[in-house]
């Protein structure tokens, strides 16, 4: 059996935020929620296999998606939930995949590393570290060849910039003047290795490198990120190829949920407390009247609240179904067992 | 009629499909000269944005591939080296495989990767002699294993075609081969469609890619005492299970031979899913490469790790006379 396809669930209209400014709040203020209702789930059993928490770099999926088109396309982390979101995808039906339900964006198939979302240009989050910036850098190639402007956005972490194939991309990119923008999330943490202490050089010398245009951007201010992709993606339209933006934020939680439980040391309280001092939602929300913000926080936890019963009452997914869409020509190879 | 080459037929698989479909676009290390020849006369034919070049960057532009896929186009790999096949092994089986599963069947990656040489091509040592079809057939990427011109080029028109990944390993030992054929005739061949090319009633032998040949000099010569059917079976996943069901209900009898390492090889596979569930009235046979088997340089190293005819011979009469 095949599952009903969910692209008439959504259960929530884009809010019509006008303001820029409270736009912006309104996705990391969104993308917050979403995150601390989906730790919640975690804890409940109702998401299973944990996430990894985005609290912390909201500004940077709420600052680069401000800048990008509907028809542009990202590529995503395992840490996506928040770059889904902010790109478009429904928040009910994100949450819905993160629970496995078969309403979800993937219809259960991709859970929270895979959350993807064609429809709203998400080509999908990727669970190998650095794996997903070729699959962009070609995307954005087919985009020139096909002679139309969009562009992708790539998303990855300090971790990736490790990661020999994302090195190989960016040569690629620039070689080719691919319509690419390169996202260096550094959160300060490839899981528990500090950036110094797994990064020789800079990340922005990996840039220089191959003569790729790159600066670091205050990763916990939208509207820092939003301008700085903006030129990014102005030259990536251009033709005059990639640009590379480090953005600089500090994690939160923990790199996956596990930890709460396994609770390994390698950051102090004192630490955590200094980071979370400087908090995209608060950067953003002191530049709105309080009463904008309240009604957008109100209007969110609303729509948040729909989310988390839409991803509690949908159907799981049927089992004699369980390889539905291995082969998009519709193969289906021998059982397992017979 | 003309004589077409198996390489002759690759290049004009890629080419009749690059000028029936603008989406089709081939990447790889020197494409443009063609030194494999696969690719001879395309870049000038059909241009730089369609025929790229690459740097020596195989996981790169492997993924990069993927990523041209899911904007629309049909990409095709060329890859000179069947081992760098390990090196790509990440980006065709743990993504581009994956994604219409992983994302619930919202998107589809048609690449083709094409190896015009895989095997052993004669002492060219260890880590540009290796087989890995079995790899690929074991975690479900599509897999063609042509052994004739005509299949060369319907298999690869079809992997072009193909929604979905599909790897097409042209063995060294079948590039020389030609076959006297009506051009107009050449059509694309289905996956999972496999091919009889002699029949036999005492025992059926399934071989891979070039063995088949092999496999029909040893028929012939066996003539007169042992009547072998030799079933190719072209595509090695998809497989033609029923097909060959229908050849062992014939003859009873099997011998596999595949230049693939033994353990978990796709002979293995073979051999265990008759003993399964067709029938057989003796044990069955394979003839591969030892286990583990790592190519050695000298020529006389390399040639005692390869299925021989000598071999083949010797399993069939093995069969037969357990009988």
């Amino acid at each position: 059996m095949t599952d009903r396809t969910a692209g008439a669930d959504r259960t929530t209209a884009p809010a019509p935020t006008a303001d820029p400014a409270a736009a912006l709040y309104r996705t990391v203020a969104l993308v917050r929620g979403f995150e601390q209702r989906a730790v919640e789930l975690v804890r409940a059993k109702v998401v299973l296999g944990g996430i990894h928490p985005y609290t912390g770099q909201e500004a940077i999926a709420a600052g680069t998606c401000a800048a990008l088109r509907p028809d542009d396309v990202i590529t995503s982390t395992h840490r996506g939930h928040g770059h889904v979101l902010a790109k478009g995808a429904d928040p009910a039906r994100t949450m819905a995949e993160l629970a496995g339900r078969a309403t979800g964006l993937n219809r259960g198939r991709g859970g929270s590393m895979h959350a993807a979302d064609f429809g709203v240009g998400v080509l999908g989050a990727n669970a190998v570290v650095g794996a997903a910036v070729p699959i962009a850098a070609g995307a954005a190639w087919a985009f020139r060849r096909a002679g139309s402007d969009r562009v992708a956005l790539s998303y990855f972490g300090d971790g990736a910039v490790s990661q020999g194939v994302v090195l190989e991309a960016f040569n690629l990119a620039a070689l080719w003047r691919v319509p690419l923008v390169l996202v260096c999330e550094n959160n300060g943490f490839a899981t528990s290795m500090r950036t110094e202490d797994t990064v020789a050089g800079s990340i922005l010398g990996r840039a220089a490198a191959f003569g790729i245009p790159a600066r670091t951007v205050d990763g916990t201010d939208p509207e820092a990120v939003r301008d700085a992709t903006a030129e990014a993606v102005a030259r990536a339209r251009s033709g005059a190829g990639p640009t590379l933006l480090e953005c600089t934020a500090y994690r939160f939680d923990a790199h996956h949920t596990w930890e709460h439980t396994a609770r390994p040391r390698y950051r102090t309280d004192a630490e955590v407390a200094a980071g979370r001092a400087r908090d995209p939602l608060e950067v953003q929300g002191a530049r709105l009247p309080a009463a904008t913000r309240a009604a957008i926080d109100a209007e969110v936890a609303q729509l948040l609240d729909r989310a988390v019963r839409f991803a509690r009452e949908s159907p799981h997914p049927d089992p004699a179904g369980a390889l539905d869409h291995l082969y998009a020509t519709g193969l289906r190879a021998r059982a397992g067992a017979r | 009629m003309p004589k077409l080459s198996y390489l002759k037929a690759l290049n004009r698989a890629i080419g009749d499909e690059m000028d029936r479909d603008e989406a089709v676009c081939v990447f790889g290390e020197d494409v443009g000269v063609a030194v494999t020849h696969a690719t001879a006369g395309l870049l000038k034919r059909f241009g730089p944005d369609r025929v790229l070049d690459t740097p020596i960057s195989e996981q790169a532009f492997t993924s990069f591939a993927t990523g041209a896929a899911l904007a629309g186009l049909r990409p095709l790999i060329e890859f000179q080296i069947p081992a760098l096949l390990f090196l790509v092994f990440e980006q065709i089986a743990n993504q581009a495989h994956k994604f219409s599963l992983m994302t619930g069947g919202q998107t589809r990656v048609p690449v083709t990767y094409l190896l015009p040489g895989s095997g052993s091509r004669e002492s060219w040592a260890g880590q540009h002699s290796d087989h890995p079809y079995s790899l690929f057939a074991h975690v479900g990427v599509k897999t063609a294993v042509p052994a004739t011109p005509a299949d060369a080029y319907g298999l690869l028109v079809t992997a072009i075609r193909d929604d979905d990944p599909v790897v097409v390993f042209a063995p060294s030992g079948a590039l020389g081969v030609r076959e006297d054929l009506d051009l107009a005739a050449l059509a694309p061949v289905p996956l999972g469609v496999g091919r009889i090319h002699r029949r036999g009633t005492d025992v059926t032998v399934v071989a891979v890619g070039h063995l088949v040949h092999d496999a029909l000099a040893v028929a012939e010569d066996l003539a007169g005492t042992v009547s072998v059917e030799v079933f190719d079976p072209r595509t090695l996943f998809p497989f033609d299970w029923s097909g060959l069901a229908a050849s062992l209900e014939r003859t009873g009898r099997l011998v596999v031979v595949d230049d693939s390492n033994r353990s978990c090889g796709i002979g293995g596979e073979i051999v265990a899913t008759a003993a399964e569930e067709m029938r057989l009235i003796a044990p069955p046979r394979r003839v591969t490469r030892p286990d583990g088997a790592v190519l050695p340089f000298a020529r006389e190293l390399d040639l005692a790790c390869q299925p021989t005819r000598a071999q083949l011979r010797a399993a069939v009469e093995k069969a037969v006379g357990a009988g």
